[in-house]
């Protein structure tokens, strides 16, 4: 899979709150969360976000609560992927879950400005740089996670997995 | 192993598990709330699963924005509420029968030492208190493990808090934990197991104990753990609804780190805007002036939280500026605090009492700020719009300091005002 877009630059410890505000939650349809998406962080974001644009953040990406919206959210903007310096722990399974790509680097973290070009090759790891013609790699996905992946995500390997133990369902 | 890995362990059917492995584990309680569960039933039900895996072993609990707050809000409760009857589920708490999850769960004895729980909530960290192994995932992981009884796990390294010394008056769990998220960070024991221990904990209540493991989570934390003894047996006695099991560490069990603190030079501790790591001492911190003060959550807002903020607050009165809202986490610490007569000190103080509900702790209903107010709560988190507008600010302590901080007008500590 290979992912082209443009950067959005956030700092570290962006939160779920700052992703998508707690006062947004008495609603799970990712149309009207994607109107909020990082509204706390950046009030114009929401306007300013266009399909297949890509965030690029520090340390600590999605920390807070456990809430499945933020990256709902995230996706339902129309952002391709998330690039952080690492992820908080929750965010990261629920990415993974739901089929947002999320790439840990330190070195793309640090590198690409708001605005920069990028393209990931998700299978091998590769972040490009096509504005500033450099490289950097991601932390491999486990292999469980790469299962989960080409499954379709957490729901049909579940289904799968019953299917296979022909338990009722 | 450590307890955390000996729990992993015997849930994944191993003699043994290492940090950094990737292991199926059975669950003994899955638990989801009012804002993940709709997602959680929408994702169960494209499994195509007849049932859940244990009709007994799945708790909804609408908490968040329940007495429902409006149209919307309600429209998901109702969701949770049609799911359990759909499903005969036998842990479905309707509103006059909830309270904040975290604080209903370990109060009912439906969490118990040695189970293995995940909760479509970050602060399902809080039962490790316990001694079981208890953390928030997804709501996807949440209706996955409801059709499988399973969830994916990475098995977490563990980091050891050692705390000695004994605690200053006023000084609590809140403020060890605050001071030990100020130390090591936001993200300090990300994807990590913090197990707390020490002389200080071993004499430690169990409300503090819950109230330190619910906050592993804003250090990062995976779980947070405390190794069961005599306090664990005696709170989970008489009220436990299973068998439980007590693990311990070994003594050649393995840390990343050992963080040691002397508790005695812990003072009272307040998280400033907007990270919970960002503290400093409440008596540094006399010129800030506030608008509202939140005594509740699942952080603190169990009887014993009522009582300290009751015993600071008797016979005076809520500052003119500031309106003081306290909310018991669970019908019965509500009623207890009715029978104390504690409700009648808040209101005598000029104070309200809500029912029980998350409601102001994220902004939800019930005391939600406007543009540039600020408060002090008794909650978890501080983060920019936490409690209501962007431009909000939330200042974390313990019931005390936010009682006293409530007869002053401003941060206070409680020797300032009784
Ligand atoms: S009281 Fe606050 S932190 Fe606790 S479960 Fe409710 S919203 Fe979450």
């Amino acid at each position: 899979m290979i992912l082209r877009g443009k950067v959005w630059k956030f700092g570290d410890n962006i939160d779920t709150d700052a992703i998508i505000p707690a006062r947004y939650l008495n609603t799970s349809d990712p149309r009207e969360l994607a109107r909020h998406i990082m509204e706390d962080a950046d009030k114009e974001f929401p306007n300013k976000v266009k399909l297949g644009d890509m965030i690029i953040a520090g340390a600590n990406f999605g920390c807070g609560s456990s809430r499945e919206h933020a990256p709902i959210a995230i996706k339902a903007a129309g952002i391709q992927a998330v690039v952080a310096k690492s992820f908080a722990r929750i965010f990261y399974r629920n990415a993974f879950n739901i089929g947002l790509p999320i790439f840990e680097s330190e070195d793309a973290s640090e590198k690409i400005r708001e605005g920069d070009e990028i393209e990931i090759n998700a299978d091998k790891g590769i972040i490009k740089n096509i504005t500033k013609k450099e490289e950097y790699t991601a932390k491999p996905i486990p292999q469980f996670m790469q299962e989960l992946i080409s499954a379709g995500g957490l729901i049909e390997w579940t289904k799968k997995k019953l299917q296979s133990l022909k338990q009722p369902i | 192993m450590t307890i955390t890995e000996k729990i992993l362990a015997v849930h994944s059917g191993r003699k043994e598990v290492s940090p950094g492995e990737l292991i199926n584990a059975k669950v003994d309680l899955v638990l989801a709330n009012d804002i993940t569960a709709p997602i959680a039933i929408t994702e169960f039900k494209k499994i195509g699963a007849k049932n859940v895996f244990n009709k007994d072993r799945v708790a909804l609990i609408p908490d968040h924005f329940a007495p429902q707050k409006d149209i919307k809000a309600a429209e998901q409760c109702k969701m949770l509420r049609d799911f359990s009857r759909e499903y005969s589920l036998g842990l479905y708490f309707e509103v006059g029968r909830m309270g904040i999850e975290h604080a209903l769960l370990p109060e009912e004895g439906l969490v118990v030492p040695g189970d293995l729980i995940i909760g479509a909530d970050s602060h399902t960290c809080t039962y490790g208190a316990l001694g079981a192994f208890s953390t928030g995932v997804g709501s996807t992981d949440v209706a996955s493990a409801m059709a499988a009884g399973e969830c994916w796990f990475k098995v977490p390294e563990s980091m050891k808090f050692i705390y000695y010394g004994k605690l200053s008056k006023w000084v609590g769990g809140k403020d060890l934990i605050l001071h030990t998220i100020g130390d090591i960070g936001v993200d300090g024991a990300i994807y990590m197991a913090m197990e707390f221990e020490g002389e200080t904990i071993r004499t430690l209540p169990m409300h503090a104990r819950l109230t330190m493991c619910n906050m592993a989570i804003e250090a990062g934390g995976k779980n947070g753990i405390i190794v069961p003894d005599d306090i664990t047996e005696r709170y989970v006695k008489g009220r436990a609804k299973r068998g439980y099991k007590f693990y311990t560490s070994d003594k050649d069990a393995k840390y990343v780190e050992v963080k040691e603190y002397d508790c005695s030079k812990i003072p009272l501790t307040v998280s400033c805007p907007h990270l919970p790591s960002n503290i400093k001492p409440a008596a540094e911190l006399f010129e800030v002036a506030i608008d509202q003060v939140v005594i509740g959550s699942c952080t603190n807002g169990r009887i014993e939280d009522l009582r300290e903020a009751a015993e600071v607050i008797k016979g005076k009165k809520v500052n003119p500026n500031v309106r003081m809202i306290v909310i018991p986490a669970t019908q019965k610490i509500y009623l207890q605090a009715i029978k104390e007569r504690l409700v009648e000190i808040f209101i005598n103080a000029d104070a309200v009492v809500s029912t029980p509900t998350c409601g102001p702790c994220l902004g939800g209903h019930m005391g939600v700020l406007a543009k540039g107010e600020r408060a002090i709560a008794t909650t978890n988190r501080n983060f920019v719009g936490r409690m209501g507008h962007p431009e909000s600010e939330v200042y974390l302590s313990n019931p005390a300091v936010a009682a006293a901080s409530a007869v002053k007008g401003r941060i206070a500590v409680p020797e300032e005002v009784i």
